[in-house]
C-alpha cells in the first residue's frame, strides 16, 4: 500500500513537471504527457482507494490519511473530466502540483488505527461524502482558474502582455469555465449538504446540531450562493468573480481542514484529530 | 566547376523609386526567364521580384561573365542605364548565396522581420522557373531546401509570433479579452485611416454589427455604408456604449468624449460585460482612468505602439535562432553540392560495389563448395568485374562533353546508386 502511494505521488509529480515544461516550451507532446501521467496516477489512485473499500467494506474516509487521499483523488478525477471537456491546457500547472501536494501530505500522515464503525456503509453518508468531495474539487478548479484569470487580466490591464499573454487563454474563456466550475461545485455541495442532513436525522435524530463543521459548511454554501446570485443579478464577473472564487476556496479549505484542527465536533474523528 | 550566384537589390540597398524601375511584373518574369535561359553563361536561373526586392539566382560555370550578363539584361529589359542601379546591387557567391536565399525565404531579410508573404512569393518565382524549365538539378534542390528551412524556422522559432502592426495588435488583444471576436458588436466613433483599417481587420474576424458615430452625420452614413453597419448621431453614441463590446475612437475632440464617471453608470447597465476601447485619437478621446474600472480595457495609440515595439524585439531575439538553423542548413547544402563533383561520386560508387562484392564473396566462400585454392581466383574475378563495370560510367562522368551539364549526370548517378541515403 505504501509503495502504491509512492508510485501515485511520483506520477502526479512528473505530470506537474510535464505541465510546467509545457508552459515554457509550448510543445503539444508535453501537454499530452502531463495529461496521460495524471491519468495513470488517477488509475493507480482508484485501485488504491478501491482496494481499501473492497477489503474493509467501508468508504475510506475514516481518518486524515484516507480523507486527504480521497480529496486528491476527487480533484484528479474532476480535472481529467474537465480537461477533456474544455481543453484548458494551462490549468495543469495548477491542478497537477495541487494534487501532488495533497498526495505528499497523504504519504506524510500516518494511517491511524480505525475503530470498526457501521456508519461508513450507509448510502446517505457515502452520497454525502462523494458529493461534497467532488464539489470541493470543482471549487478547487474554480480557484485555480481564478488565479489564472487574475494573472492574464493583470497583464492586459497593465499593458504589458509578457510571458503569460500568449500562454494563457482569453479572459472570456477563463471567466466562463470558472463559472461552470462554481455551478457544478455549488450543485454538488447543495446535494451533499442535503444528504448530510438526512443522514444526521437518521443517526442523531436532528437535521442540524450546530456542529462547527456544519456551521462552516453553511457559511461556505452561503458564500458561493451569494457569488452566484450577484453574478446572475448584477453581473459580478471577471476580476471580482475570480477573486471571490479564490476567497471561497480558502473558506472551503478552512471548513475542510481548519475546523478539525482548531475546533471540535462530530466530524473531528474523520480526520483523526 | 559550377557555382551558385545571386545578384539583386532590396529595400536596404535601393530606394523605392529605383526598385519600381527594376521590378518585373508576372508576365515580364516569364519573358525575362526565357531570355536569361539563352545567355550562354547561365545554366539555371530563377527570378524573384517583389515590391521590396529584385533578385536573380543563377547557377553558372563562369561567375563573372554570368553576373555581367545578368546586369546587362536587367538594364536592357527595363531600359535603365546600368550606372543607375549598379551601386545598389549586391552579389553573393557559393555559401553566401545559399545563405542569402535561405534568409530571404525565412523572412530574416525582410523589411518587417518575420512577415509571412515572402515565402509564398519565392514559391511562385520557383513555379515560374520550373514552368519555363530554367531550374535544374541544383536550383531544384536549393529551392526545396529553402522551403524546408523557412518552414522549420517558422515553426521552431517565434519569428512570426505576435502582431507588429497597430491594428493586428488590437485584434490580438481583443482575442485575449473576448476569446473569439465573432459576433462582437463594434462602435466606431470618428474616422481616420488607422481606425478604419482596424474596423476592416475586425470585419475580417467576423465581428457582429458595426455602428458608426461622427460629428458630421453624413460622414457617419458614408462609413456605415462602407462597413455594412448603421450610422448613429454623435450625441447618441453614449447610449450605444451600453450595447457594444469594442469601441474604436478617433475623433478630433480636444477633451475626453467619455469619462470614468459617465462609464461607471453604463457598466452597471451592461451588467459588467467586458468592454474594449481602442483609442487611436491624439489627443486621447477616452479617459485613461476608465482602464481602472472592472472589465474595461483601454488601449491608446502609445500603448499599442509599445506592444508592437516589444513584439519586434521578440522577433529579433527569435531571428538569432533562425540564423543558427540557417548556418546548419548552409553546411548541409554545401556537402550535397560538393558531392556533385566527379571524383567523390566515382569513389562512392566504387566503395558501394566493393562492399556488395565483399558480402557476396563471404557468402560464397563460406559454403565450402569451392576448394580453398580457388578462393583467390574468385576474389580476383570479382575485383576485375568491378573495374570493368566502372570503366564506362567513369569515362562519361569525367568527360566534359555532357550536354545537360555535369551536375545533372552526377545527380542521376548518385540517385541510381542511392549514394545519398
Amino acid at each position: 500500500m505504501e509503495l502504491l502511494i509512492i508510485i501515485i505521488v511520483i506520477l502526479y509529480m512528473t505530470s506537474a513537471a510535464g505541465y510546467f515544461a509545457f508552459l515554457f516550451f509550448q510543445k503539444e507532446f508535453l501537454n499530452r504527457s502531463g495529461f496521460l501521467l495524471i491519468l495513470a496516477g488517477f488509475i493507480c489512485h482508484t485501485i488504491s482507494i478501491g482496494s481499501i473499500y473492497i477489503s474493509s467494506g467501508q468508504f475510506p474516509v475514516r481518518n486524515l490519511h484516507e480523507t486527504l487521499s480521497v480529496a486528491g483523488w476527487a480533484i484528479a478525477g474532476f480535472f481529467l473530466v474537465f480537461q477533456s471537456r474544455f481543453k484548458l491546457k494551462v490549468l495543469g500547472i495548477y491542478a497537477a502540483p495541487l494534487i501532488s501536494l495533497v498526495m505528499v501530505a497523504v504519504s506524510a500522515v500516518p494511517q491511524t488505527p480505525i475503530e470498526p464503525q457501521g456508519i461508513f456503509k450507509s448510502f446517505w453518508l457515502i452520497s454525502h461524502v462523494a458529493a461534497v468531495f467532488i464539489g470541493n474539487a470543482a471549487f478547487a478548479m474554480a480557484c485555480g482558474i481564478g488565479i489564472l484569470y487574475l494573472i492574464q487580466e493583470h497583464g492586459i490591464k497593465a499593458k504589458n502582455p509578457g510571458f503569460f499573454f500568449k500562454r494563457l487563454p482569453s479572459l472570456e474563456l477563463l471567466d466562463a469555465t470558472g463559472y461552470t466550475c462554481i455551478i457544478v461545485g455549488f450543485t454538488l455541495l447543495t446535494f451533499g449538504l442535503i444528504t448530510g442532513f438526512v443522514y444526521a436525522k437518521a443517526v442523531w435524530g436532528r437535521f442540524w446540531s450546530w456542529d462547527p463543521k456544519e456551521v462552516w459548511s453553511g457559511i461556505t454554501w452561503l458564500f458561493y450562493a451569494a457569488l452566484l446570485h450577484e453574478r446572475l443579478t448584477v453581473g459580478w464577473r471577471g476580476r471580482r468573480a475570480a477573486v471571490m472564487a479564490i476567497i471561497g476556496f480558502t473558506i472551503l479549505l478552512f471548513t475542510f481542514l481548519g475546523v478539525n484542527f482548531f475546533l471540535k465536533g462530530h466530524h473531528g474523528g474523520f480526520t483523526g484529530v | 566547376m559550377s557555382e551558385i550566384v545571386v545578384i539583386g537589390l532590396n529595400h536596404k540597398t535601393a530606394p523605392v523609386e529605383l526598385r519600381e524601375c527594376i521590378a518585373f511584373s508576372e508576365d515580364e518574369t516569364a519573358i525575362a526567364l526565357e531570355a536569361l535561359k539563352k545567355e550562354p553563361n547561365i545554366r539555371e536561373v530563377l527570378l524573384l521580384s517583389t515590391c521590396n526586392r529584385v533578385e536573380v539566382l543563377m547557377v553558372t560555370d563562369e561567375q563573372a561573365a554570368a553576373v555581367a550578363s545578368a546586369k546587362q539584361f536587367i538594364a536592357r529589359f527595363n531600359q535603365v542605364p546600368t550606372a543607375k542601379f549598379e551601386a545598389s546591387l549586391y552579389v553573393h557567391r557559393g555559401d553566401d548565396a545559399v545563405r542569402h536565399i535561405f534568409r530571404v525565404a525565412a523572412s530574416l531579410d525582410s523589411m518587417i522581420l518575420g512577415e509571412p508573404q515572402i515565402l509564398g512569393q519565392i514559391k511562385e518565382a520557383y513555379r515560374k522557373a520550373t514552368l519555363e524549365k530554367t531550374s535544374g538539378v541544383v536550383l531544384n534542390r536549393l529551392l526545396h531546401r529553402t522551403f524546408f528551412v523557412a518552414k522549420r524556422i517558422r515553426t521552431e522559432t517565434g519569428i512570426g509570433d505576435h502582431a507588429v502592426s497597430i491594428s493586428y495588435a488590437a485584434i490580438e488583444l481583443g482575442r485575449k479579452i473576448f476569446g473569439s471576436l465573432e459576433n462582437r458588436q463594434v462602435l466606431l466613433v470618428g474616422a481616420g485611416e488607422m481606425a478604419e483599417l482596424a474596423v476592416e481587420h475586425l470585419i475580417r474576424n467576423r465581428v457582429g454589427d458595426i455602428a458608426v458615430a461622427n460629428r458630421t452625420f453624413e460622414r457617419a452614413v458614408e462609413l456605415a455604408d462602407r462597413f455594412g453597419g448603421g450610422a448613429i448621431k454623435f450625441e447618441e453614441f453614449i447610449h450605444a456604449v451600453a450595447d457594444v463590446d469594442i469601441i474604436i475612437s478617433s475623433t478630433g475632440s480636444s477633451d475626453f468624449i467619455l469619462t470614468r464617471d459617465q462609464l461607471k453608470g453604463l457598466m452597471r447597465k451592461r451588467r459588467n460585460r467586458p468592454l474594449f476601447f481602442i483609442d487611436i485619437a491624439v489627443p486621447r478621446d477616452i479617459d485613461p482612468e476608465i482602464n481602472r474600472l472592472a472589465n474595461t480595457y483601454v488601449y491608446d495609440i502609445d500603448d499599442l505602439k509599445g506592444i508592437i515595439e516589444e513584439n519586434i524585439e521578440d522577433r529579433q531575439r527569435e531571428a538569432v535562432k533562425g540564423e543558427r538553423i540557417i548556418d546548419e542548413a548552409v553546411i548541409k547544402f554545401r556537402q550535397w553540392f560538393e558531392s556533385l563533383e566527379v571524383i567523390p561520386t566515382i569513389k562512392a560508387i566504387r566503395s558501394k560495389l566493393e562492399a556488395i562484392a565483399e558480402t557476396e564473396l563471404k557468402k560464397t566462400l563460406q559454403s565450402e563448395s569451392l576448394p580453398p585454392a580457388a578462393h583467390d581466383t574468385v576474389r580476383r574475378m570479382a575485383q576485375a568485374m568491378i573495374n570493368k563495370i566502372l570503366h564506362d560510367p567513369t569515362d562519361v562522368l569525367k568527360s566534359d562533353g555532357c550536354q545537360k551539364g555535369q551536375s545533372a549526370y552526377l545527380d542521376v548517378a548518385r540517385k541510381l546508386f542511392r549514394l545519398d541515403d
